[in-house]
């Protein structure tokens, strides 16, 4: 039978199956940070069990790091104290770390891919739902929580049923100024927030084909943004390249085998989805979300939308819950909306492509008065590479801060938080009440469009900034 | 894991839609290293104004409702995170049930492994129940998962689909991992195999 991608890989890793459908589904790599491991690790402790597979299991900190000043410790002691407790459980249970002074240390889901630890073809889990940013590689990767956490760390296993299929498939070539983010916003805005629930995503076609790994990533991390489980993308010449000379990836004959083998998991022709979606890649522009669900999104040549030619009652009364909390006009230019703050970062875009985006479009000019932007690299790795293409002092000199590499104001667990009202032109991924810190205002966009928005002061349409 | 078998209890309705897990319990309250004590803080921006004050319009703020171990809630549940402190919150206030017409994935799958049970029901239906939790004290609602039914107050018993599997650890109170154990050998032949079969991925080491 015709098999998709996700049936590959998930039939690969199959342990048993039980009577009513669910599997023990063995897990290649699990990703551990702070905020979602202290519970579980607990949990080993009371029950006297150990971590069975410490060689497939990676621990870093990430959530509530500073981005400033790190040598002289965190400061906050409840972030502290779960620092402190991630590194007193991979110390007694034997699990590889890596150390907030580590230049490898960074946003998880960045690490993983950029040390090599997450692969083709593999199963990775991490008590994080943007875990998706890793089928990337063609690989199945999801979020899990704290119970699962412990489950993995004790069995290597998950008890799991599959998912359905879902095919995006995004056809065409992109027009200028438009990115991997604009797509994976039009596809969201098209399927809703639960369009995806209950299925994989696997992208498909010659649009996400042409897109790099960076681009490729960006689109998978905001799967779990449309409700689905995973996104995959199909491993192919891009990917090997990737892969090729990281440091935990396989080398010389050992990663000509892999390669033959992950050449085996593309879908076959035939393979039956249960769900298709078409998107035509000319008609996607630079999109921006003007609500509080990363759903409510439109072009950025587009207004904010008006409640009352909405016709059903809910959805009119969440649109209008959503405007007063953002503070929008219906029928208001978003072109013209004003920022406060610009973060440029996550797991989402805090790759070096990111970093380059954004400085192209800071090259030679300035952050408009009154307006803060930081730009926080996703890694130290990133950090490093970005320094070295002098994209930091590109970025500093516009008036950008520059910034040691963690999760930072994706969701303000750490001192980077919006105050009460700010509006913030965001590269991350969720746009929820309170995301970037209590009473927040976040739009989701591009690094270019960022950028953008940082230089003008508003949210602006990149391409009026093209040289 | 507490059990759960039947329980008849008052119901909160939250005729919200997209309740997502930073609105459960926003992100500035996961830096505990606790399951514990999350319940105080569930729902805190619709519960509390700035000042930390209850807000007196929110349902949980009202009699019965403080009390209240079931929720009534629109589509797509617990979108957003992959946090446990969503059910965990839930459960430290006192839900053992959310009913709504349909969950995000991993906090459905969250509440199991904390003996919550996620009740899946048409719109229409979620409506009627709605109506019956807005009476109060007087209008409680019986959730009996051995015969996979919801009783309205008014007798009227309407089936929910669960999986057979999740429904057995619900009822037993039965820890995952245990379960999993019981299927060891297979899993030390699985891995001997891929061992054999895909030997080319290395083990994750950290030099420093
Ligand atoms: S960058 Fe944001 S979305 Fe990504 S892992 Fe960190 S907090 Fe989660």
């Amino acid at each position: 039978m015709a098999k998709t991608l996700f049936d590959k890989v998930w039939d690969a890793h199959v342990v048993e199956r039980l009577q009513d459908g669910t599997c023990v589904l063995y897990i290649d790599r699990h990703l551990v940070h702070e905020v979602t491991s202290p519970q579980a690790f607990e949990g080993l402790r009371m029950a006297g069990r150990r971590v069975r597979r410490p060689d497939a299991t990676i621990a870093v900190v990430d959530h509530n790091v500073p981005t400033t000043d790190r040598k002289s410790g965190i400061k906050e002691a409840d972030s502290r104290l779960q620092v402190e407790t991630l590194e007193r459980n991979v110390a007694a249970f034997g699990v590889p770390y890596i150390p907030l002074l580590d230049e490898r240390q960074g946003i998880v889901h960045i690490i993983g891919p950029e040390l090599g630890a997450s692969l083709p073809g593999m199963t990775i889990v991490c008590g994080d739902s943007h875990t998706s940013t890793h089928g990337a590689l063609g690989s199945l990767a999801f979020g899990i929580g704290t119970s699962e956490v412990e489950h993995v760390l004790a069995t290597q296993t998950l008890l799991q049923k599959p998912a359905k299929n879902m095919k995006v498939a995004v056809e065409g070539t992109l027009p200028f100024g438009v990115t991997a983010k604009d797509i994976v916003l039009a596809i969201i805005g098209r399927i809703g927030t639960a369009g995806g629930t209950g299925h994989v995503i696997e992208y498909t076609g010659s649009a996400i084909r042409a897109l790099d790994m960076a681009g490729r990533m960006t689109v998978c991390n905001m799967s779990i943004e449309g409700g689905a489980r995973a996104g995959m993308i199909a491993p192919d010449e891009t990917t090997f390249e990737y892969v090729r000379g990281r440091p935990m990836a396989p080398r010389g004959e050992a990663l000509e085998r892999a390669i033959a083998w992950w050449k085996t998991l593309p879908s076959d022709p035939g393979a039956h989805y249960d769900k298709v979606v078409e998107i035509d890649a000319a008609t996607i522009a630079p999109m921006v979300t003007w609500g509080t669900s990363p759903e409510a999104v439109a072009p950025i040549t587009g207004v904010v939308p008006d409640p009352s030619e909405i016709a059903d009652e809910a959805k009119r009364a969440q649109v209008e819950r959503m405007l007063e909390y953002m503070a929008l006009r219906p029928g208001q230019k978003l072109a013209e909306v004003p920022v406060d703050m610009v973060f440029i970062g996550s797991c989402t875009n805090g790759r070096i492509e990111d970093m380059r985006a954004a400085a192209e479009v800071a090259r030679g000019r300035r952050v408009a008065p009154g307006v803060r932007a930081l730009v926080v690299p996703g890694s130290g790795i990133v950090k490093r590479q970005a320094e070295e293409e002098g994209l930091d002092r590109v970025l500093t000199e516009a008036g950008f801060e520059w910034r040691e590499p963690g999760c930072s104001m994706c969701l303000g667990m750490n001192p980077d938080k919006l105050t009460p009202g700010q509006r913030c032109a965001s590269t991350s991924n969720r746009n929820f009440e309170g995301r970037q810190g209590p009473g927040g205002r976040t739009h989701l966009l591009s690094p270019a469009m960022a950028a953008a928005a940082a230089v003008m002061g508003r949210l602006a349409d990149v391409r009026e900034l093209a040289r | 894991m507490k059990p759960f078998t039947t329980l008849t209890a008052v119901a909160a309705p939250l005729p919200m839609a997209n309740v997502d897990t930073d609105k459960i319990i926003p992100a500035r309250f996961l830096k505990t290293i606790e399951r514990s004590g999350l319940g105080v803080h569930l729902f805190d921006t619709l519960r509390y104004d700035a000042d930390g004050k209850e807000r007196p319009g929110f349902v949980l703020n009202q009699e019965p409702y403080r009390h209240a171990q079931i929720l009534i809630a629109h589509e797509n549940f617990g979108c957003g995170s992959s946090r446990e402190h969503a059910p965990w919150a839930l459960l430290d206030f006192g839900i053992r049930c959310v009913i709504a017409p349909d969950f995000a994935d991993i906090f459905h799958n969250n509440c199991f492994k904390n003996g919550i049970l996620p009740v899946r029901l048409p719109r229409a239906v979620i409506d009627q129940l709605m109506e019956d939790a807005k009476l109060g004290a007087n209008s409680r609602i019986t959730i009996d998962l051995a015969a996979q039914e919801v009783v309205r107050p008014n007798g009227e018993r309407i089936h929910f689909d669960i999986d057979p599997f999740r429904k057995k650890l619900l009822l037993e109170g039965l820890d995952d991992i245990g379960q999993t154990m019981e299927h060891a050998a297979s899993i030390d032949a699985y891995e001997a195999k891929v061992r054999r079969e895909r030997s080319f991925i290395p083990g994750i080491e950290v030099r420093a």
